[in-house]
């Protein structure tokens, strides 16, 4: 059995004549220790699939299995980074983590707490800024913070929504390789959704398209036979990546087209021809 | 250097940045920008004080003027012409009896300011004389269980400020512990939120003499057998009661509409319902709670003026009415002297609350 399913998912938004399907009969499965991308448009519905695997939404029909049970509400095993960060203002870096390993590990003395809360801190190489606010980090340490909270939880299965999505290109790499530095030292199961082919090839074992909402669903997975720990110049000249990348990004493109083909017929105009009123009474 | 920094940061915080420029200025140390800064910062305020104070006081001697004319005029038509001279020669002569009653010019205004002070000198060394001399006979009333004469003469200027801020304090805390919480609790709650509202609503712009004639009746009955200060207690419940829709509005706007980021947060780590309020809801409400504690405090010393003056509470409010009633030729230049110093009053309370607001709120200052 796989370690996280997903089965026939379907997520409609509102009711009646007002509902959108976002997501429709989404097939999913991941086994234990798996690195898998998610790569989709921007507004196709990634952050929906998201907060359902992470128990923030609960799907319309259908269920999410984790390690064989339903999910039901977040859970301390399901690390979730966030898109924005979402760390709280008012708290410098090393009481976000604390929050976070408090409610994880409530029966831990306080020292041991903030020995985790320092380790971690250190791991994502925040030390010097720990008693900041976030507003006094850049994006990048921001988002290390969160990566920081995250881990700290010691979460079985490590939930990535476009982590890196607002921050600049060589920011993005480093901290690509930081999480799979993380993620290759205990071998956690992890889900990347992100809007970066190169991304999702760089870092993931398979990557798996969404195709674009409303009624998004997932298209047909890609393999990464590249092995690991991968190298980002290298890379570029392996045909292996070369070919699936140009395979993610046709199959990418092509539905684009086809979404705007499928746009333009929407817009065909209804067949009316103007009814004469000559000598009749309406 | 480092000091002047710490100087600018702290007078800005406050809201008084062109302390720094003054600083500056007296320290020689000013180059072509800072002079700019300091022009507009403090010169033109300054021209502004000046421009203000002289059209006051050719406004004042213009009505002044129409006043003594209208007098010597009137004394010309019932009594003659003797009267009227009379009359002219003496109000040029500065004689009480006959000065004309209007608005009074700035140096009036400053002299009663002088004497408010003078008189306030007297009163506390009569005081301290009457609890010098009192001081044996008390030790043994007290001592026989009795209670202590207490000083019983006409309050200062200044005691009545001191009263008035004690209102308008007791009026702002007990603002505070009513509409915080209930603040809180109907913006958790969407189902008390709408059903609190229409009670708000209404309530909200109800004049302050309004909330004194209720708050009256019901301290009335309730202070029957005691020797309370009912004027006090009226005043500042009345006071609380005005002013704490601001907050009450705020804090269930704040708590209601809290990032869905911080909730997801909370949501993700797993915390409790109260631990959710106390470590998310609350800390990123704060800003806008502060907010509303200041227009709070603002609003309350705004209405305690005119309930000061119904309930008979001995501050300002109750200075400017007697003074009004008073008719006294200086009365008119007291009543402005009360004028000024609530005005001064009301800004430095609205600094101290910027001065809190800031430290609070994490968006603005990082530290």
């Amino acid at each position: 059995m796989a370690y996280l399913e997903l089965n026939s998912i379907y997520k409609t938004y509102g009711q009646g004549d007002h509902a959108t399907e976002v997501l429709s009969n989404i097939n999913l499965s991941i086994e234990e220790g798996e690195f898998v991308a998610i790569v989709g448009f921007t507004g196709s519905g990634k952050t929906t699939l998201v907060n359902l695997i992470n128990g923030l939404l609960e799907p319309t029909s259908g269920e999410v299995l984790f390690k064989g049970e339903p999910v039901r509400g977040t859970s301390h095993e399901r690390g979730v980074i966030f898109q924005n960060y979402s760390l709280l203002p008012w708290l410098s870096v090393g009481q976000n983590v604390y929050m976070a390993v408090k409610e994880a590990f409530p029966k831990e003395k306080k020292a041991v707490l903030n020995d985790m809360v320092a380790s971690y801190v250190d791991m994502v190489g925040l030390t010097p800024a720990i008693n900041k606010r976030p507003k006094e980090l850049s994006g990048g340490m921001r988002q290390r913070v969160a990566v920081a909270r995250a881990l700290a939880m010691k979460p079985e299965m490590i939930i990535m929504d476009e982590p890196l999505g607002a921050l600049d290109a060589l920011t993005r790499g480093n901290l690509q390789d930081e999480i799979l530095n993380i993620w290759g030292k205990d071998k956690r199961t992890a889900l990347l959704i992100t809007n970066d082919v190169d991304e999702g090839i760089y870092m993931a074992d398979r990557i798996i398209p969404l195709r674009p909402g409303p009624r998004a669903t997932l298209g047909p997975e890609f393999k990464i036979d590249i092995e690991r720990p991968r190298d980002k110049t290298e890379l570029n000249d392996n045909p292996n990546y070369k070919k699936t990348r140009n395979a993610i990004i046709e199959y990418l493109m092509d539905i684009g087209n086809q979404r705007k083909s499928v746009a333009r017929e929407a817009f065909v105009l209804p067949d009316l021809a103007p009814k004469s009123f000559v000598g009749s009474r309406f | 250097m480092k000091q002047s920094i710490t100087l600018n940061k702290v007078s800005k915080f406050v809201g008084l940045g062109f302390i720094s420029t003054l600083k500056s200025l007296f320290t020689g140390k000013l180059d072509k920008e800072d002079f700019k800064d300091f022009l507009r910062k403090t010169v033109v305020p300054l021209t502004s004080i000046v421009l203000f104070i002289g059209l006051w006081h050719v406004g004042a001697k213009t009505l002044y003027n129409i006043e003594a004319d209208y007098k010597i005029n009137k004394a010309m038509e019932e009594q003659g012409q003797a009267a009227a001279d009379e009359m002219a020669a003496c109000i040029a002569s500065g004689d009480i009896s006959c000065q004309p009653n209007t608005l009074p010019s700035p140096a009036q205004v400053w002299d009663s300011y002088k004497t408010l002070l003078a008189d306030h000198k007297a009163i506390s060394a009569d005081k301290a004389a009457f609890k010098e001399k009192t001081a044996a006979l008390n030790a043994k009333r007290i001592a026989e269980g009795k209670a202590p004469i207490t000083y019983t003469g006409r309050p200062s200027f200044v005691d009545q400020i001191i009263t008035s801020l004690k209102t308008v304090f007791a009026g702002f805390l007990l603002a505070l512990f009513i509409a915080v919480p209930i603040g809180i609790v109907i913006g958790l709650s969407k189902t008390l939120r709408s059903s609190f509202n229409w009670l708000i609503q209404i309530f909200k712009p109800v004049s302050p003499v309004v909330w004194l004639l209720l708050v009256f009746m019901i301290v009335k009955t309730m202070t029957k057998d005691s020797n309370s200060d009912s004027a006090f207690i009226i005043s500042f419940i009345s006071v609380g009661l005005c002013a704490m829709w601001a907050t009450l509005v705020n804090t269930a706007m704040g708590v209601s509409t809290v990032d869905k980021d911080y909730i997801n947060v909370a949501k993700v780590l797993k915390l409790g319902p109260i631990q959710k309020v106390f470590k998310v809801i609350l800390p990123s409400s704060l800003p806008l709670i502060f907010t509303g504690l200041r227009i709070t405090l603002s609003v309350a010393w705004m209405v305690l003026i005119a309930i000061e003056l119904l309930a008979q509470n001995p501050g300002l409010g109750l200075f400017v009415w007697e003074e009004f009633q008073n008719g006294a030729n200086d009365s008119n230049s007291k009543i402005i002297v009360a004028m000024f110093v609530i005005g001064i009053i009301g800004f430095l309370l609205d600094r101290i609350m910027l001065t809190i607001q800031n430290m609070v709120s994490f968006n603005k200052n990082a530290q």
